[in-house]
């Protein structure tokens, strides 16, 4: 638990710091016609660094030895976060479709363990259809990748 | 002039379409509520994309109705699996399982339901009575007010947060600092964007709830790693005339947890406390204490009855002041500003068909979801049974 408690108000004492940057770049003083736009992130990053540094006195200070997640319990998780940080990975390089279709694909056989047809069926299906919806009917512009250049969209 | 606008909100709330929504949204809440770690907040949160394309009054009538499904499914589990689907839930579980246990638990789920109803109905008919007024005096409101109410807020939000309030303190500045980014509506300076175009529009509401909501909750769901052991359910109409019978002796707790529930629920904090303060409550006026926690049906009336009234009573201060109740609240705001509605006292003035229509319709979704559960009870212990084998994968 302390470990994480640490890494946490690290973590985000390090985004307080670039919002502290950016809101002195823009000026946090009083303009001529109001407070100026660092102004509010300014003092929101200042208390967000003073909230941390507590959290960060008060993890040393209590030496909570509780783990904040056990052996057991990371697989499982680990198993769903991984398969999603690839599938927006690969968005930006294959397009949602394809990379849906991946997706959906490893994750209902490798997981799932659901027969080979269901998951071609579905893993096709599901981006099919969705392509249909969305690029043909709404005309809504999805990220796309080579398959779709190629098939001409 | 109440009640006339009331009618006119039966008139939206009544429209094929609009009860045709609240059935779906009900039984998709129902659902959403059986499975553990998909709450009514992700559930409204997954589906406001599909609501874009409707109209607002709608929009809303499917959002709140799967809220209600949402409540009523929880129970569900509680009673027959100890799992609560949600966490207003777990003082049900206390002597709800222990009722299912003995074979009770068509007893334990028609108490459940039934005092879910009522909890409702009595959060609903005071916002029937009170929010008019509310928001008249709302409307009075200069900025000082408004400062003072989110000022409020937030300060609950820390207060009730439970567990560090710290931390507590820490997301709320996330949450603004995530809100500061992208262009600066008042000298159009771009804030926090680090040259990079995506974000000059900000961060996205969609995109926090989504995170926050979906993600996260499925992440803690297969960090707990549920797995399901269930007993029986038997609902029939006769064990429901039965318990029906039997629950009006319980008027005192009705009572007693419906105010609690509405006052907890109103709010920030919402339904959780309220339920288990009401069945701290139940106890301790009861005359047989100890008979709780061993399947006592007063202890599956009291929570359930006000955390209806509490998930009722959030939706007050949303309608009124524009400020949210409950997370669920939090994210059905989210979803008023999206569909081009300004949520605060004006809307009483400027949309009463959308605000009667709202309320007209936690009446409609009530009697139905009731029904619906009653009904369904039976088939809806085997789909979550079969979904609970694909959840665990």
């Amino acid at each position: 638990m302390r470990a994480a408690d640490l890494t946490t108000a690290l973590l985000l004492m390090a985004g307080g710091i670039v919002a502290l940057w950016d809101s002195l770049r823009l000026g946090i003083g009083w303009g001529t016609d109001g407070p100026r736009s660092g102004f509010f992130p300014f003092w929101l990053a200042v208390i967000l660094l003073l909230c941390c540094a507590a959290i960060v006195i008060q993890a040393i200070r209590k030496r909570d030895r509780r783990p904040f997640v056990t052996r057991a319990a990371v697989g499982p998780v680990l198993k769903v976060l991984v398969p999603a940080t690839v599938f927006v990975v690969l968005i930006q390089v294959v397009g949602l479709y394809v990379a849906s279709t991946l997706y959906m694909a490893v994750y209902m056989r490798w997981i799932g363990r659901h027969s080979w047809l269901a998951v071609v069926l579905v893993s096709v299906g599901f981006p099919v259809a969705t392509f249909l919806v969305f690029e043909t009917w709404f005309l809504v512009p999805m990220p796309k990748g080579p398959l779709e250049v190629w098939l001409g969209y | 002039m109440g009640f006339a606008n009331l009618l006119l909100g039966f008139q939206v709330a009544l429209q094929p379409y609009n009860l045709f929504l609240a059935v779906i949204g009900i039984a998709l809440g129902t659902i959403i509520g059986v499975l553990p770690g998909l709450g009514g907040a992700n559930g409204v949160a997954i589906l406001l994309p599909l609501t874009f394309s409707m109209p607002p009054t709608s929009a809303i009538i499917l959002l709140t109705s799967l809220y209600w499904g949402a409540l009523f499914g929880g129970a569900i589990t509680s009673v027959l699996f100890n799992i609560p689907g949600e966490p207003w839930s777990v003082a049900t579980t206390f002597d709800g399982f222990p009722m299912a246990q003995r074979g009770e638990s068509g007893q334990a789920l028609t108490a459940a339901f039934t005092s879910s109803f009522v909890g409702a109905l009595f959060a609903v008919i005071l916002i029937t009575l009170f929010a008019p007024l509310l928001a008249e005096v709302a409307l009075k409101f200069g900025p000082p007010e408004f400062f003072s109410i989110q000022l409020l807020t937030f300060s609950s939000f820390i207060g009730l947060g439970g567990g560090n309030p710290i931390k507590s303190l820490v997301s709320i500045l996330i949450g603004f600092i995530l809100a500061v980014v992208g262009l600066d509506i008042v000298t159009g300076a771009l804030r926090l964007t680090f040259g990079v175009t995506e974000l000059m529009k900000g961060f996205d509401f969609i995109v926090a709830v989504i995170g926050l909501f979906g993600i996260g909750e499925i992440l803690l769901t297969m960090e707990e790693g549920l797995s399901f052991r269930g007993t029986a359910a038997t609902i029939n109409p006769r064990v429901v005339w039965e318990t029906w019978k039997i629950l009006p002796r319980y008027y005192r707790t009705f009572i007693r947890s419906a105010f609690i529930g509405f006052w907890m629920g109103f709010k920030p904090g919402g339904a959780t406390p309220a339920s288990f303060m009401s069945y701290a409550f139940a106890k301790r006026f009861s005359k047989h204490p100890e008979r709780f926690g061993k399947g006592e049906i007063e202890g599956v009336v009291a929570p359930e009855t006000a955390a209806h009234a509490a998930g009722g009573a959030s939706l007050l201060p949303m309608i009124t002041l524009g400020i949210p109740g409950s997370p669920t609240a939090a994210v059905m705001l989210g979803g008023l500003i999206i569909w081009g509605l300004q949520p605060g006292p004006m809307l009483f003035k400027e949309k009463p068909e959308f605000v009667w229509g709202l309320i007209a319709s936690m009446y409609t979704g009530n009697v139905i979801g009731v029904l619906m559960v009653l009904a369904f009870g039976r088939s809806s212990r085997r789909s979550c049974a079969s979904r609970s084998r694909s959840s665990r994968r």
